[in-house]
This record gives C-alpha cells, structure tokens and sequence, in this order.
C-alpha cells in the first residue's frame, strides 16, 4: 500500500507484490489462454500462404514456396476483379451509410413531439437486429420475378428486373438493402450528438433573428462535426468489408461479375474447394491491409477527433 | 422553447413527420408482408396475390414448421449455444477487463498484455487459418466450435475496462486496505457498480450468438448439427423445404412460400420478444464505445 500511495520509493518486493497481486493474473489467464489459441496461432497458421500446405502434413511440415501462391493469386484476372469488386461496394455502402445517418438524425432531431420521435427509432432500429439470413430469405422472397416489388414494378408499367441475378442490378440491391437494414441504427451516435448541442445556442440564434435552416446550417451542423470526423476517421478501417454474410446469402454465380468480393471468395476457394494455401494467401493480403487500415483509422481518429479505444 | 410560425417552417415539419413516419413503415414492411404470406393459403401465397393482409387464413404452415424435428434440434443447439456461450462469455470479459483496468504498478505488466489484446483484435489470422485451428483441436460438428473460438470478444473486453476505470479508485482502495482480496473487490464492489455494462454486452452477447449462421455452415460438416439460422439458411437460401420434411402432397395444398415466410417469422421472434430490453440498453451500450470523451 505504502508503495501504491507513492510514500515509499521504487517497488515493491516481488514476493509481496504477488501474495496480493496473484489473483489479477488468475484472472485473466484463462481469457489470454483463449485469445492465444484461437488468435494468435491462426496468426500463425498464415505461414499456409507461402506453402503448398496439406492438412496431413500440418503447418509445420508442409512444403514451403516462397511466393509462389501470390504470384499465382496476382495473375488470376479474379483477383482484380475481387478487389475491385470488395472497394465499389464497400466504400458506397460507408458513405452512404454515413450521409444517410446524418440526414436522419438532423431529421428526427427536428421532430419536437417526443412520442412520434421514440416510436420512430424503435422502428428504424429493428433491422439491425436481424440475420442477414432472415433478412435474406425475405429479400429473397420480395425480389423474386413475382415477389412484391415486381408486382408493383409491373403495375406501375414496366419490365420487371431480376434485382439480385443480373450485373446491372446485383451491386445496386446489396449497397440498398445494407443501407436499409443499417441506416436506422447508425443514427443512433449522431443523435446523442445532436442532444449534447445547447439549447441556448438555438434560441439565442433566434432571437438574432436566424431562421430554422440557418440555424441547421450554422449550430447544429457545426456542433455535430467532432463525431462526423470521428466516424469518417474510423470508417476509414472498414474500407476492405463489403459485408460477407450478406453477399454470401445473396449472390450467385450469375452475379460474380459485379459482386464477388474477397471474403466470398476466399470461402469458396478455401473451404468449398480446399486449395487451403491459394486461400490462406488471399485472405493474409486481406488481414495484412486490413490492419494497416484500422491502425491508420484509429491514429485519424486521435489525431482528429480526440478518440482513443484505449 | 423556440416556437415557429412562418409557413415554409410549418411545411417543413408536414413533410418531415410524414417522410420519416414513411421510412419507419418502410422497415417494417417487409417484415408484415412475409407474416402476412406465411398466414396465407397456397394459390395466393404462390400467385403473389398476398400483400399485407393474409388471405385464405391458414395456420398449417406454422404447424408445419414446428413441428419439424429438424427446426426442433436446431432450435434446441441455438438455445444450448446462447445460454452457453454467452456466459462464458461475460464471465471472460470480466475477468479480463478487471485485471487490464489496473495501472501497470498495480498490475505488473498490464502494458504488455493490452497490447497483446489490441493485437489480437486489430490482426486477423483470417478465415482459412482459424478453420484449420479449430479442425486440428478436434472440434468440428462440435458444440464448442460455435462457443469457444469467440469466447473472449475483446471490443467488449475494451469497453468492459474502460467503465470499470470509471470507478472510483478511493472504493476499491480502501476494501484492499481492510483486507480484502481482488477477487472480493471484482465480486463486492465492481460488479454491482456494472449491472448496466454488463446487461447491455449480455444482450449484443446474446444477439450475436444467435444471428450467428456462419460459424454453424463451415464447423457443423453434418447438417444434422445445425444451429438455427445455418438451418434457417438451408430453407430459406438454398430452398431445401425437404429439410423441413414437407411432403410433395403437402405442396399440393400449402405454398412452399408460405411455409418460408414461418421459418423466418419464428426464427424473428425471440429477436422481437429481446427487442425491448435491447432498445433500452444497447444505446448506453454505444455510447459506451463510441462517444467515450
């Protein structure tokens, strides 16, 4: 204690320190056991990428290639076509997300009558909470050549589109349908923003005179900046996730084209047709980006907006 | 209170009621409209007939789907999974977060193993390596290949720490003084303190747990060991209405679409019946992480 508060010098003798102290390394032992097995060697296990790697043999004993697999991963007219495929939709789908949470919560933030602004979140937030199987099968079902909104697209006087098996339509659906199921929920930041601004910043700007719009444009918008930044910022890190599960339930062959990304990728190469190595050296291109990515996300995000995880 | 007046103002707030009460309805729409298709009888639901209003009423397609003993395991493994893997969950995120919460004099090399944390959360071995690990330890087809390679969420192990630091040191302090042990403080004085953190990673715990489809399609190589959603996925993705053991005399008379639109509805329920604890802590729960000054 005395060493704690800083009365005594230098530390404490060790075999003091762990009669106390023991529990906290009990305490996380089992968790660090975890993360070491199911994290770190799977870390270890990228050593696949730059092997012709057979399970029988194991990590350790496979033959080693050197670069060979990504030579032949960067020759494959696929691999362009994933990554390219893997930025389209991942960078529309945070920027639209983003833009649309912003003008949805400026929006409900105008709502004044408090009942009407809860039953509309708790409306706008539900489909985050659901599978992008559940969400899936309905999509599935409503997009279908005589699902619902082919019925209406037919009674309105036009062609119906096969929304999620052709080229043109395949990207559009996916960046929609994320946006639908996600928009709601990424309000949620931005409003707890909105209600930090100051009330009497609004009605002193009223009383100068300013109108509802200037006012949006001149306090409201400004005092939101800090988290617009900060999200901008941390979005940054994502740039790679187009959104696995939801592709994985919604594509087929036919949309390959315009909507095989990486991780669907890797999954069938991988685990549907067991070219582990192939995969593994895909998926480290990924992890190793990946990181640099979030890393780079989260020094904006301090430099920035102040943010820190730790 | 600000009051506005001027007309454009009160055209403003027309269109704003109605266009976000029309998002709202829009979020929910598709939802009623597969209610309304899996209450319906066969010709309307198969035609398109159906839009938001079930017609040729008919409950035989949630009979149907309940009473399948391939929904019912499933159902049961997801239950298992839930209850399983979320406490070992929260008792993890516990028991790590206490110890990194520590100042490195407190807790001797707390810096190194933060940072072994971070590391893990920001570096991913990817999906092909964890495959590999988790088939070499033995685990496919498995129970434990759905709990233990997510046993330790290290986000919420972050978030975890960052509360408990909120606590004031003097408690804990003056527990240790009078003898107690950590364990004592972590059980007496930092885990009722936490109830609302705790409820609210309980529930994301939960959610997560039982959304999750894809850990069950690549762990579970035998169908048979499916959790609900990777079920789910076979009848409503692949459209395998065999798995649910629907007869082809039964399509004579139900709608193979119908029966779809129950197995969502009920694999949507226990999402809903959550749904109000879930509102009421998952906003803490955000600005937990996200707006942290």
């Amino acid at each position: 204690m005395l060493y704690r508060a800083g009365l005594v010098k230098g530390q404490e003798p060790l075999r003091a320190y762990l009669r106390r102290s023991w529990p906290l390394y009990a305490m996380i032992l089992p968790g660090l056991l975890f993360i070491l097995l199911f994290r770190y060697l799977p870390m270890y296990g990228v050593v696949i990428a730059f092997q012709d790697f057979s399970p029988a043999r194991g990590f350790a004993a496979s033959r080693w290639v050197g670069l060979d697999n990504f030579d032949f991963l960067f020759s494959l007219p696929e691999f362009n076509r994933i990554l390219g495929n893997t930025l389209i939709i991942a960078v529309l789908k945070l920027a639209l997300d983003q833009l649309g949470a912003i003008a949805l919560a400026l929006l409900i933030n105008e709502a004044r009558n408090l009942v009407f602004r809860r039953s509309i979140q708790t409306l706008i937030y539900l489909p985050h909470f659901l599978s992008w199987i559940v969400l899936g099968g309905i999509l599935l079902d409503i997009l279908s050549p005589f699902g619902i909104v082919n019925n209406l697209v037919r009674a309105l006087g036009h062609e119906p589109q096969l929304f999620l098996g052709s080229n043109d339509w395949f990207r559009i659906t996916v960046i929609g349908s994320s946006l639908w199921k996600g928009v709601g929920f990424s309000t949620i930041v931005y409003l707890a923003a909105l209600t930090a601004i100051s009330p009497t910043l609004q009605e002193a700007a009223a009383i100068d005179g300013a109108g509802r719009f200037r006012r949006i444009w001149h306090i409201t918008l400004p005092g939101i900046r800090p988290t617009v930044v900060l999200l901008a910022a941390l979005s940054l890190g994502d740039v790679l996730q187009a959104g696995f599960e939801q592709i994985l339930t919604l594509y087929s062959p036919a949309v390959y084209r315009t909507g095989d990304i990486i991780d669907t990728y890797v999954y069938r190469v991988g685990l549907v047709s067991a070219q582990y190595s192939l995969a593994g050296a895909v998926g480290l291109f990924k992890s190793v980006i990946g990181f640099f990515l979030i890393v780079a996300s989260y020094w904006l995000a301090d430099r920035y907006a102040g943010y820190r995880i730790l | 209170m600000i009051r506005e007046n001027s007309l454009s103002s009160r055209l403003f707030d027309v269109s704003n009621h109605l266009f976000l009460a029309g998002f709202a309805l829009l979020c929910l729409l598709p939802l009623i409209h597969i209610f309304a298709v899996s209450l319906s009888g066969r010709g309307p639901a198969n035609g398109g007939f159906v839009s938001f209003w079930p017609l040729d009423f008919t409950l035989e397609n949630y009979d149907q789907v309940i009473g399948s003993s391939v929904f019912l395991r499933s159902l049961f493994i997801s239950f298992q999974r839930v209850v399983l893997g979320v406490s070992l969950n929260m008792t993890l995120i516990v028991l790590c977060a206490y110890p990194l919460s520590k100042s490195p004099l407190v807790f001797r090399g707390r810096s190194v193993l933060i940072w072994v944390f971070v590391f893990a959360m920001l570096f991913d071995g990817g999906l092909i390596p964890t495959f590999l690990v988790v088939r070499s330890l033995g685990l496919l087809n498995k129970l434990g290949a759905l709990i233990l390679p997510g046993a330790v969420p290290i986000f919420s192990v972050i978030l975890m720490m960052n509360f408990f630091r909120e606590i004031p040191r003097e408690l804990e302090e003056s527990a240790l003084i009078d003898g107690a042990s950590h364990w004592k403080v972590l059980w007496h004085i930092y885990l009722p303190l936490s109830l609302p953190a705790i409820a609210t990673l309980t529930l994301f715990a939960a959610v997560g747990h039982w959304n999750n489809w894809f850990d069950g399609l690549i762990y579970m190589t035998d169908s048979n060991n499916y959790p609900m959603q990777t079920y789910l996925r076979t009848v409503v993705v692949e459209l395998d209405l065999t798995r649910v053991g629907v007869t082809p005399q039964e399509l004579l008379r139900l709608s193979d679409r119908a029966i779809r639109g129950a197995q969502i509805i009920v694999a949507t329920v226990p999402i809903l019946v959550v749904y109000p604890f879930l509102q009421r802590y998952f906003i803490s729960g955000i600005r937990l992480g996200a707006v942290k000054e």
